[in-house]
Order: C-alpha cells, then structure tokens, then sequence
C-alpha cells in the first residue's frame, strides 16, 4: 500500500502553481507525485504499476473548500463528518474546513480534537477544523487561540455569526496576529440586517419579504478592515456578495495589508430572481443579489480582486427549509456541484481553467496554510480527474450529502469530476 | 352574460392579484355585485354550497377579515369551522405543512388561510388537495380586500380608468396595498402612494405607481384616498417619531382631505386607529365609505368562494 505505483496517463494536466495546463502524464508512488512526463506520448509503466487512462480526461489538483458547515456534533441528521466527507469526494473536494458553527460551537481544544478523531475514523478526504473567535460565538471572551491551533485548528472563524464589539476584534485579530491565524469573517451588520430575508429592492417589494440592502455587508467588512490595518492581523472576509465589497477589499490590499476575499459559488451563479415563488433552498447569507452583481462577482474572481470559491456547503434538513420563506434556515448544500458549477463559467468563457483551479485548490491552500493545491513533484496525490464537457443533470436522488437542499436540483452541468484521489488512494469513482 | 363556452375563471386557488388578468377580476366584481342583492334580502342564506366544508385557517388574529368570509360561506350554504392556529399547535412545534395536511385529511373543499409569513399560504396550497383562498401573507397579498375595495370604488365611480387613487401611509408592511396597487393598475386607475420614504418599500416605483412624500402634494385631484393602517409598534420612534407627528404630516384630516377632489371617497381597509392616520371627523364624514367596504367584504367573499367551490366552476381546475 505504501508504495503502491499509479499512473494517470494521457490526461491534460491544470496546474496553476507549475504553469502546467496541457497533456501530462502523472507518476504516484506511495501517495506522492514522484514524476510528471509532460507531453501526450507514452510513458514506460513500472512494473506492478496500475494505470489510469485519463485519455481526454483533465486532471486538476484537488479541491480544497475553505467554508463547509457540518451537522456533527449536535445536528447528525443534517450531516456528518463523513457524509460530508463522502459528499466532498464525490465533487472533487480532497479537503475542507469544518466551520465550529456545531452545537456544541467548537471553541474548545477537546471539541477540535474530537472533530480530528472523527474524521481520522470515518472520513476520506482532508478534514481541517476551524475554531471560533470567543467563546459560545458570544461576541466577548476569545477563545484559547494558541491551543486551538495546538490541538489543530487551522483558522478562526466567527462562523454565521458577527462580532459587534469593535474592542473584542480588536483584541482578537491583534492576538491572533501572535500564533499566525487567519481570523476569517462573514461580515453582516446584525441591525442592517435586522428581519431581512432577501437582497433589498424590487424583487423583495414584489414578494412582500424584508430586504437586507447591500451595506450590511459593506459596512462591517470596512470595520474589519480597519482593525485588520490597525493590528496587522491576516484576515480573510470569507463571503462577500456585492462588487462594493470587493473595492473595498482591494483598497486594502492595494495599501500592502494580508487581506484576502472568498465567495461562494451561489453568489457566481445564482441571483436573487432564481428565489421565484419563495424557494427556500435559495435563502442565503448573505442573499443572493443581483444579475449585474453576480456578473460584476464573476469579473473580480477572473481579474483577481476575490481569491477563493467556496461551495459554502451548509446542510439542512425539512425541519429547518419546510418554512414559509421568512421562516426558513439560510443556507445551501454545495460539496458536490462546486466544481460543476464553476465550470459553468469556463465554458462561458469568463474564467480558465487555471484560474478556477487557484480559486479552489491553490489560493485556498496558500491562505490557510494547507498542504495542496499543487500537484508538483513530493506532494501529495490529493487530485481529481474529470471530464469537462460532460452533460448531465443533478436529480435529487443522486445527491450524497445526507442533506438535499441544493439549489442547483434539476440544473444542467457540463462537466463532472469522475474520480477523486486522496495521498494516492482513490476514494471516488463515478 | 358570460359565455358559457369559456371558462370563467381559470384558477383553482386565489392566492393574488398577481395571477389574475382584468378579465378576472372583472368576472369576480360582476359576481359578487350579485351577491351584493343577496345580502340584502331577508333572507340572506343560499343552497348552492351546501354540503360543502370550508375551514378559515388563521395564523394571526382577525377578527374582522374571519367574520368576514365566515358569514360569506354561511350564506352560500357551506359548513364553516374557524381554527385559530396561533395559539395551539404552532406552539407545539408542528410545522406550517404539518398543520395543513392535518386539514387536508379531514377533506374540506375550501381553506381560507391568514399567516404572517410571505408566500405561506402558497406554500400550504401547494400540499393540499382542495382550493385556498389568500386570506392575507405577510406584506405580500391580501387579494379579497383589493377586490371588495375595487366593488366599493366601481359602484361610487363607475369604471377605472379614468381615476386617480392615492394610497397613503405604511406602504412598506401593507399587503393591502400592494394588491390594490396590483389591481388598480390592472383596470387601469392612475395610482399613487404617500408615504414618508421610512415607510416606503425599494424599488416601489417599479409598481407602476407615482410617489409622493407629502400628503399636500399626493392628493390634488385625487378620485380616492385610501387610507392604510399604522402598526401600533410601528409607532414609536423607530420608523416614524410619534404618533402626533404622523398625524400631523401623514393623517387623514378634512383640511388634507379639501385637496382632493370635492367628491373623493375615503377609504380604510379597518380597524382604524383614529387620530393616527385618520381624524374621526373623515372617517364618519359624508365622503367616508368604510362601511359600505365592510358589507362588500362579505359580497366579494361569497363571490371568491362560490366561483372557486361552487357547481358551475366551469371546466377549469388548472390553476
């Protein structure tokens, strides 16, 4: 098992970091990359060696999905680490951090450590746990940051929730700072915000649902900002929406800040007319804009203002969707179709496949400080190997997360991820 | 005369102006001008609904609008049994969806369905086997009052077009507003709304409709002065300061009201809160028609029900 010799050969390889996007072949001994021939022509096997015919199959790093929420422990029949972990295989998804929005909140070394035995135990894809900010998500006492990241914790996250005390940031990102930790936010004004359900204007006026306008994001990733300026601290605004957000964001990376931006792929592909007559599965935070945003979200991602796509994956079961509109659960599976939806906006022409594999596998890595997003030689075989051009359709019952709420049911894709490696071990095959 | 060939009215449920075409709401008003002359016999009771159930399903309290199309399913006829949600088995945790397939079991031909939530009551009709009736979502719809204002303003005024209706006060939190904006739009009234911007919902223009943020400027020469309910909690300070300063600049008094027209009609969906958004002496004066809008509610209610669960539905259950 341990050096087990695989060849993928006759694919085209995409890999940002190596400047590869053309035909390779790959070499994997004993879950690492040990060789790459680049070129279309045959490659001597070892002997022993299984080979994969990846003839007009691309081969892309694996993707590593920097916002997974997941039901354990306390809502296991939403799902579990390794539903979730099954899910994530199946979209080509080699590794995701585990939001600490769980009931308990994952704020303590015990919980981090159980979250690390769970998944050592039943999942088959890289599991990263990610702690709260304070305690309880209440907003005041921090959370024991050194020992979190001790027991292997690899960011800081106030999960759904904000922190309305400027103080308390401010003291957590300059702490943070100390250990070297990411703090990644949402950012939503909780009093902008107040009972709104969907993105402010028209289609919520038709609908006769509160709106949440635009500058509850706005507002509080400028406070962020600040603080982030103020105490040096890197931080990551995880779920912007809005191309307001991202001018922001840019003018202060532009001042030489370690700031970066993420967004879901909901926000790439989906606006606030998808809503229709009251579906909750579309009931998002933060909402879903509009066209002209979606399209102005797409051009930050293709010229570099956002970093990361994220699935933004957050099950939920009918106990929390059956609802009138107002009185559902935000939030939406997204494990699986991240990589199909995405392609979506290469065959569109607005990103390249390079780009999207950075946004997903290689920026996501740097970031947190992950291993991946890069199939370079001596590192880990974490890759997926799909066809690209691909028709299918998402029918409900296919769907592997124990959850069903996914947006996209009943959607078109062009392009599927057909097997998901991870260290060499094959842990997905269509 | 309706030609029987076509069918009347294509819908299975009300659930809001939205769906419905002038032609619609054109059958509805003729019939329930009918029902009008109903109500005012002796004897006000009709057979042709008999043996049918219609259950009046209310998620949030109201006393009026549930007498209302109480008394209307009586006088056709049908068995009328009022469940008042809020308090029982909602706060048992049962579901909006559990609750209506409950109802559904019991087979009722008819559930009339107030909830506080947008789009619930498209939601529930979505589960259940039988017609629904919007009886108010949220701030979304509350199509029967737009219809009985609707009744109220043709007998007074004849047809539409040629009107201007003003809409004053929380637009914002008002289902009835957007379904008589719907509605008057449809038949072709000009319509304006005026209201401070607290009050007023983004992108509302888009509605079709002109709007005014003084009371001075939105009435002149207006046929109709629709007057909207302030919320008590909505009162005090948070969207407007107090409620002596909207009544100063946004309550209906009869020196606002010499701006209309001279034979304008005064309108309030009720219960009013006098001395709010409108002064008593308006509300009781010769141009008020607040009651006669009560006894439409019943007429327009009957209409709705019967052309929904009567016989002669015509052949349409495509809605």
């Amino acid at each position: 098992m341990a050096d087990r010799v695989i060849a993928i050969t006759g694919g085209h390889l995409v890999d940002p970091v190596q400047g590869i996007d053309g035909p390779a072949s790959l070499l994997l001994r004993g879950g690492k990359v040990e060789a790459i021939h680049r070129g279309g022509g045959k490659i001597g096997l070892p002997e022993g060696c299984l080979e994969i015919d990846a003839t007009n199959r691309h081969v892309f790093p694996g993707i590593i999905d920097a916002r997974v929420h997941v039901g354990e422990p306390g809502g296991e029949h939403r799902e579990t680490i390794a539903s979730a972990s099954r899910a994530a295989a199946a979209g080509g998804v080699t590794g995701f951090i585990m939001m600490p929005d769980t009931d308990p909140v994952i704020d303590d070394v015990s919980l981090v450590d159980f979250v690390r035995r769970a998944a050592r135990d039943t999942a088959s894809v890289h599991v990263y746990p990610s702690a709260a900010i304070t305690k309880g998500f209440k907003g005041s006492e921090l959370s024991e940051f050194g020992l979190l990241q001790e027991a292997g914790a690899v960011m800081l996250t106030e999960g759904r929730h904000s922190i309305r005390n400027n103080l308390a940031l401010k003291r957590a990102m300059t702490y943070a700072r100390d250990f070297g930790m990411v703090i990644a936010k949402e950012t939503n004004d909780p009093d902008l915000t107040s009972n709104g359900v969907m993105n402010e204007g028209f289609s919520a006026t038709l609908l006769g649902l509160p709106g949440i306008p635009r500058e509850a994001e706005v507002i509080p990733l400028e406070r962020d900002l600040r603080i982030a300026a103020l105490t040096r601290a890197t931080y990551h605004a995880a779920k912007l929406s809005t191309p307001e957000s991202v001018r922001t964001l840019s003018g202060y990376k532009d001042r030489g800040l370690d700031v970066t931006g993420g967004i879901s792929i909901n926000h790439l592909s989906l606006n606030e007319n998808d809503i229709g007559r009251y579906r909750t599965f579309f009931r998002l935070s933060p909402p879903l804009r509009s066209e002209e945003d979606r399209m102005a979200m797409v051009e930050a991602v293709a010229e570099g203002g956002l970093d990361i796509i994220v699935s933004s994956h957050d099950p939920q079961d009918v106990d929390t969707k059956r609802h009138p509109f107002a009185e559902a659960a935000d939030g939406a599976i997204g494990l699986e179709t991240l990589f199909p939806a995405a392609l979506r906006l290469y065959h569109s022409g607005q990103l390249s496949l390079a780009r999207i594999i950075e946004c997903l596998s290689t920026n996501p890595a740097r970031i947190f400080g992950l291993p991946g997003g890069s199939l370079a030689i001596g590192s880990s075989a974490d890759l997926m190997i799909a066809d690209i051009d691909e028709p299918w359709v998402l029918n409900e019952s296919e769907i592997v997360s124990r959850s069903k709420n996914s947006p996209f049911e009943g959607a078109r894709f062009t392009g599927r991820v057909l097997q998901t490696m991870v260290a060499g071990d094959i842990v997905y095959t269509k | 005369m309706n030609n029987i060939q076509q069918p009347h009215f294509p819908h299975r449920h009300l659930l809001g102006i939205a769906e419905l075409t002038a032609a619609d709401i054109m059958y509805l008003l003729d019939k329930a001008e009918e029902a009008v002359s109903v109500s005012r016999q002796r004897n006000k009771k009709k057979a042709v609904l008999q043996g049918r159930t219609q259950i009046n399903l209310f998620f949030e309290a109201s006393t009026r609008t549930q007498s209302s199309f109480e008394l209307a399913g009586k006088r056709l006829g049908a068995d009328v049994m009022n469940m008042s949600v809020g308090s029982s088995s909602v706060k048992k945790g049962e579901t909006l969806i559990d609750t209506a397939m409950t109802l559904n079991a019991m087979q009722p031909d008819l559930l009339v369905v107030r909830h506080q939530s947008a789009g619930a009551v498209e939601l529930l009709a979505q589960k259940v086997g039988c017609s629904v009736i919007n009886a108010g979502d949220g701030a979304h719809e509350h199509p029967t009052q737009a219809l009985l204002d609707a009744l109220t303003i043709r007998r007074h005024k004849g047809a539409m077009s040629k009107l201007t209706v003003a809409i004053c006060g929380d637009i914002l939190h008002s289902r009835v507003a957007r379904s008589n904006i719907l509605l008057l739009n449809a038949l072709g009234a000009r319509v304006r709304v005026i209201a401070p911007s607290t009050l007023l919902p983004s992108g509302i223009e888009k509605l079709g409709v002109e709007v005014f943020r003084r009371m001075e400027d939105g009435l002149k020469d207006c046929d109709v002065v629709m007057m909207l309910r302030l919320q008590r909690e909505r009162m005090a300070g948070a969207l407007v300061p107090s409620v002596r300063e909207y009544f100063r600049f946004f309550g209906l008094d009869s020196e606002k009201l010499k701006l209309a027209r001279k034979d304008a009609l005064v309108m309030h969906p009720g219960p009013m809160n006098r001395g709010v958004e409108i002064a008593s002496e308006v509300a009781d004066g010769a141009q008020s028609v607040i009651e006669e809008q009560v006894e439409m509610g019943v007429a327009v209610r009957m209409a709705v029900i019967e052309t929904l669960i009567g016989d002669n539905k015509g052949a349409a259950r495509n809605g």
